[in-house]
């Protein structure tokens, strides 16, 4: 029986010729991962259980990018536990003020994680890696601290959903669409514990910023992982980036699938998920009558270059609507620095908006745009739960770049195409 | 291993965020984060809690974030276990590996009403309504899954060897 492209990473690094679906299995890990918020409590459990040295302190990354630069004295004090740590194990890829951005952005950006990798993340959204061809799980702090401390992490092989990809997206679209359309269609659980592998010549349009957008967003159908095909244009990326070879692996012709949905990209359109799930999805044409209060453009899912080119494109030269606040934060120094130089910042803050340096901030309801009761906003982020942003009596909508762009000159929810 | 306690009844989905709000994850302190267990969908929760007590939910829950910080603050405020139809896979293994016991059964979940007095047996995942008199058998854990909880969470488990 053959393998998906999942199965064969876990099994290459469980020292296996096979694995199947339900298998439990210890895999050697590539890159372990964790953040301001989730690594203070997998020191402490490190530190508990009586470890004293990192298994490689080059396969260990250590982002503070939820709070910082930090929001007020307690998040002050989590920094300072991880840059502690950090320095005292001299661990590689610590990425402070300055350096930082958002994990998700910033690893794949840097090159720390590459094709054929086995990464574990304390931070549900690690499994955008798989865009590049890698497998790459959300895991809590104690599997954080297990991985520190041996460089591997038990997994249960899991089953896959393959999502065959045709035609290309339309201009107005882009992979926060197609994973927005796909979360509504299939649910907040729809694809729990399992795989979610993209396969199909629909691929080939998808950018690399598309692609970690949708992997990104894999855990918001409950999935383990997503995953994309390596082909020409991930080896381009790659280029130059990766420290280390990366390993190309493929899906065997007779790989097994729970299940095959056929995704027609020229199909998508621009898509809003409605409070206060992500599967509570909606054409945005059929949301003009909500208001907004505030846009939010940023955060792992859409922070990246071309989602800065997307929100430049819109708004330079136009002035965002009364009342509204609009809130732009790339998600890395290197894009925050393209950003200046290319003119965009100048454009954002010209149309009416702030740009922050890189931060999780408003995402998580943390800092950087809180909402009070009552109010709405429109953001590229990847949740809105109940008080995911601030009150919880406020409202998130979640929206592609091109839609909050739109939606930050009218004021209230619009198309790409209609400004 | 057993617990009793009354049940505190949740729907569906219910996820990280309102079990503990990242508002308050600038402490790791499990004390302090505990206060506010499940404030945004139940300012009730952490009055009303005694130990032993029950969660009792439906599907997919503990979706969201991979904070630890959530299995936690359950555990914490000394919640005897949670029931749920489902759970999402992170908040699953988090559990798991802090030591919260969890336990997946879809009949007891449907049934069950909040404030009912219900007893559970870990060891043979039996739960029993002690209110209505009917008793449910919940998904046994895998052996691999069980040492890992016998040895008390997962770092114990990995010193153990």
């Amino acid at each position: 029986m053959g393998m998906t492209m999942t199965q064969k990473i876990l099994a290459a690094h469980a020292g296996l010729d096979h694995v199947e679906a339900g298998q439990l299995i210890s895999a050697k890990l590539d890159v372990v991962l964790g953040n301001d918020i989730t690594t203070p409590v997998a020191i402490n459990e490190f530190k508990k259980a009586g470890f004293t040295d990192v298994f490689d302190k080059d396969r260990i990354a250590v982002v503070l990018d939820h709070f910082v630069p930090n929001k007020d004295i307690k998040a002050a004090e989590q920094s300072k536990q991880c840059r502690d740590f950090a320095c005292e194990h001299c661990v590689s890829h610590f990425y402070d003020v300055g350096k930082m951005g958002i994990e998700h952005a910033l690893l794949p950006e840097q090159g720390v994680v590459c094709a054929g990798d086995c990464i574990i993340g304390a931070d549900s959204h690690t499994c955008t890696y798989g865009a590049l061809g890698a497998f790459s799980t959300g895991v809590g702090s104690t599997d954080m601290a297990a991985g520190m401390a041996t460089g591997t992490a038990w997994f249960k092989v899991p089953s896959a959903i393959r999502f065959e990809l045709t035609g290309e997206l339309p201009e107005t679209c882009s992979g926060k669409d197609v994973i927005l359309s796909i979360i509504g269609q299939i649910g907040v659980d729809g694809a729990l514990y399992r795989s979610m592998e993209f396969t199909g010549p629909g691929v080939a349009s998808l950018s690399m910023d598309d692609r970690l957008c949708i992997c990104n967003m894999a855990i918001e159908a409950g999935a383990k992982n997503g995953i994309f095909p390596v082909d020409q244009r991930t080896i381009e990326y790659m280029e130059g980036r990766c420290e280390r070879k990366p390993v190309v692996y493929e899906a065997d012709p007779d790989a097994v699938y729970e299940q095959t949905i056929s995704i027609d990209l020229s199909q998508i359109v621009p898509t809003v998920s409605c409070p206060h799930l992500p599967e509570n999805t909606h054409p945005a044409k059929e949301l003009h009558d909500i208001k907004i209060d505030q846009v939010v453009i940023g955060s792992c899912t859409n922070g990246r270059m071309e989602d800065m080119e997307t929100a430049y494109r819109t708004l330079n030269g136009k002035k965002i609507a009364p009342g509204i606040r609009c809130i732009i934060i790339p998600a890395t120094m290197q894009i925050m620095r393209e950003c200046i130089e290319r003119g965009y910042v100048t454009a954002f803050i010209d149309a009416g908006a702030v740009v922050s340096t890189p931060t999780c901030g408003p995402c998580l309801g943390g800092y950087m745009g809180i909402l009070a009761a009552g109010e709405r906003c429109i953001a590229t982020t990847n949740r809105n739960f109940v008080g995911r942003m601030g009150h919880v009596d406020s409202e998130v909508y979640l929206a592609s770049p091109a839609t909050a762009a739109a939606s930050a000159l009218t004021g209230h929810i619009t198309e790409p195409e209609e400004v | 291993m057993k617990t009793q306690g009354h049940v505190f009844k949740y729907p569906d989905n219910v996820d990280t965020d309102v079990i503990i709000p990242a508002r308050y994850l600038n402490t790791p302190n499990a004390d302090e984060l505990a206060q506010h267990c499940m404030e945004d969908i139940d300012t009730d929760f952490v009055k009303k809690v005694q130990p032993g007590d029950i969660m009792v939910a439906g599907w997919n829950f503990g979706c969201g974030s991979s904070r630890e910080h959530a299995p936690l603050v359950i555990k914490t405020c000394r919640t005897g276990c949670v029931i749920a139809k489902s759970f999402a896979r992170i908040f699953y293994r988090n559990a798991i590996n802090i030591g919260l016991p969890i336990l997946e059964c879809e009949q007891a979940a449907e049934e069950i009403s909040a404030g009912d007095e219900v007893t559970v047996d870990f060891d043979t995942g039996t739960i029993s309504n002690l209110t209505t008199g009917k008793t449910y058998q919940a998904q046994p854990f895998p052996p691999f899954i069980q040492n890992i909880i016998a040895k008390g969470g997962l770092l114990a488990s990995l010193k153990e060897g």
